[in-house]
């Protein structure tokens, strides 16, 4: 392993100094080595062994799991219809929530940052904020209420002349994407706010309509912003199997496959073999996402 | 601006009809944390304390909250340590697999919290040999609450620069002098930013908790879920719902009297 110092720190004066002061490896290796014991080791570690057993196999009398190296596992996913349909239901799902909570977020982003006057601006962060404090699970279980046959949606929803969605999956993509938006609107609204308002004048000012800089300009600057914010509303989405038992009906996505696997039929190989579907997927995403830069805007 | 007026006012339209549609679900908790009915009719018919009444004498949400509130304690704690420590190293340093130590600082938390709850409970129980319990929680919490303390650390160490830091080693400042003289009061906004997010996530976490926690422990999370189909409970609920709500003005106070000194995850 090589390393440098970022700059200046080596050619201070040669004066008496501690060891630590002279070897910048000594100091690297002290400040990298307790995290990547915890990552590195410990969690890299327990993802790894998870994914050992979904190459293993469960003893059909005793229920535990037996070292046995085989792919049935990964062959009863791939040939079994149900588990197919689960997992592109899943994947789907977590698509549209991220597109649904893009489209929302964008305009308030853009309101918020190049709109508002400073106090507002102010004032909209903290009205965005102050849902992610609230329970997780109550805002959930608030839209089941007001989904539910004699909630306040069937009223809204008379006097918008449309039917409510009742339980099912239109009403888990509403809640996900609920749940996840202050996720997307957050880094949309860093990211624009770092777009200097000289940069969509110089743009006006070079002759382009608010559409043409709003797609020429506006877009480019924000959307590794846009890939930051998605990868949460995604893998949120993807592992999730709480949200869809308030308010999905009978529905399952992949998070209930592994949920009763580990629970109820305790059967920790299949169940590993499931998660690796949404491992796979966000890592390409992650892949994929790093190339943007999206990373840095996380 | 460039925006047009017509422009801004579609802006100005949509923004306050998002804002009423994310406030519409919580309102509702705040009004049936009073509705009469337990099953929450809609609209209302009759309103009461008793709910409220009743959530002030529980037990079972005082030990809930005081097992949340030092679970995410310990969490943030772990991350700040960690957090600032790995941001520290890779601001400052140029190493090989330097990109792949901040891909797996993001990883616990862009994974599915289901993964990394089966992946700990596995290696908790058969790797470790530990029970679940309380601690199992914490290790469990900080492991993906290092990312937000790290992600406010590095925006604020790439912004300082190295000077200070160059200044007080030229003065002869030793590295652990410098580091409680010099970039520890540089980074103490940034920490405090990066601090309360990770208790954010911690305290309303339940899916990787729910792999993660001993039978006797139980987190506000874990409460909820557990009585929020009881219809006797099922009101409790909103009550604590309405009061974390309330609860919620304290650090967003804090972070609003840091505000322009937050960056990287603004708030996340």
């Amino acid at each position: 392993m090589t390393t440098t110092a970022v700059e200046g720190v080596e050619d201070a004066p040669a004066r008496r100094r501690a060891p630590l002061a002279r070897r910048a490896w000594l100091r690297l290796t002290l400040l990298i080595t307790p995290p990547m014991l915890w990552l590195g080791l410990a969690y890299l570690g327990a993802l790894a062994a998870l994914f050992v057993t979904a190459f293993w196999d469960q003893d059909p009398f005793t229920g535990n799991t037996i070292r046995h190296w085989n792919l049935d596992n990964f062959r009863l996913l791939w040939e079994s219809e149900v588990y197919r349909t689960i997992a592109f239901r899943t994947l789907w799902i977590a698509a549209l929530v991220t597109v649904v909570d893009i489209l929302i977020a964008f305009p308030i982003a853009l309101y918020m940052a190049k709109v508002a006057s400073p106090r507002l601006q102010k004032i909209l962060v903290v009205a965005v904020l102050t849902p992610l404090w609230a329970s997780y699970l109550v805002k959930a279980y608030a839209w089941r209420i007001m989904l539910s046959e004699k909630g306040m949606m069937h009223d809204v929803g008379r006097a918008l002349g449309v039917d409510t969605p009742g339980y099912g999956l239109t009403a888990t993509v509403i809640t996900l994407a609920y749940l996840w938006l202050p996720y997307m609107i957050l880094p949309i609204y860093a990211g624009l706010e770092r777009l200097p308002d000289s940069m969509l004048e110089a743009s006006a000012d070079l002759g382009a309509r608010g559409g043409h800089s709003l797609r020429r300009v506006v877009l480019p600057v924000v959307f590794p912003a846009i890939v930051a914010g998605s990868i949460f509303t995604f893998s949120l989405s993807l592992g999730d199997y709480i949200t869809v038992r308030i308010v999905g009906g009978a529905n399952q996505m992949l998070g209930n496959v592994v949920y009763d696997n580990i629970g109820a039929a305790n059967n920790l190989p299949f169940a590993a073999a499931v998660a690796t579907i949404p491992v796979v997927i966000m890592l390409v995403y992650l892949g994929a996402a790093r190339r943007t830069g999206a990373l840095d805007n996380v | 601006m460039v925006i047009s007026p017509g422009f801004k006012w579609v802006l100005r339209i949509a923004t306050f009809v998002a804002l009423a549609v994310i406030y519409v679900p919580l309102l509702l908790v705040v009004l049936n944390s009073f509705n009469a009915s337990q099953t929450f009719a809609w609209p209302p018919e009759d309103l009461t304390l008793e709910w409220w009444r009743r959530a002030a004498d529980s037990t079972g949400v005082r030990d809930a909250v005081l097992t949340s509130i030092q679970v995410a304690l310990l969490a943030t704690l772990v991350a700040l340590v960690l957090g600032t420590m790995a941001a520290m190293a890779l601001q400052r340093y140029r190493f090989f697999g330097r990109d792949a130590v901040s891909l797996l600082i993001i990883l616990p938390i862009a994974l599915p919290g289901i993964v990394t709850g089966i992946a700990l409970n596995n290696a908790f129980k058969t790797v470790f040999g530990w029970n679940l319990g309380f601690i199992t929680i914490v290790v469990a919490h900080a492991t993906f609450c290092i990312v937000t303390v790290f992600n406010n650390v590095i925006a604020r160490l790439r912004r300082l620069g190295m000077n200070l830091e160059e200044a007080s080693a030229d003065l002869g400042a030793g590295t652990f002098a410098t580091f409680r003289l010099v970039t520890f009061p540089m980074l103490r906004s940034a920490l405090i930013a990066g601090a309360l997010l990770a208790f954010a996530l911690s305290f309303d976490e339940i899916i990787v908790t729910t792999f993660t926690a001993g039978a006797d422990q139980q987190t506000l999370p874990l409460w909820i879920f557990n009585n929020l189909f009881r219809p006797n409970q099922a009101p409790v609920v909103n009550v604590v719902a309405v009061v974390l709500i309330l609860a919620s003005v304290i650090p967003i106070w804090i972070s609003q009297r840091l505000a322009g000194t937050t960056e990287g995850l603004a708030g996340r």
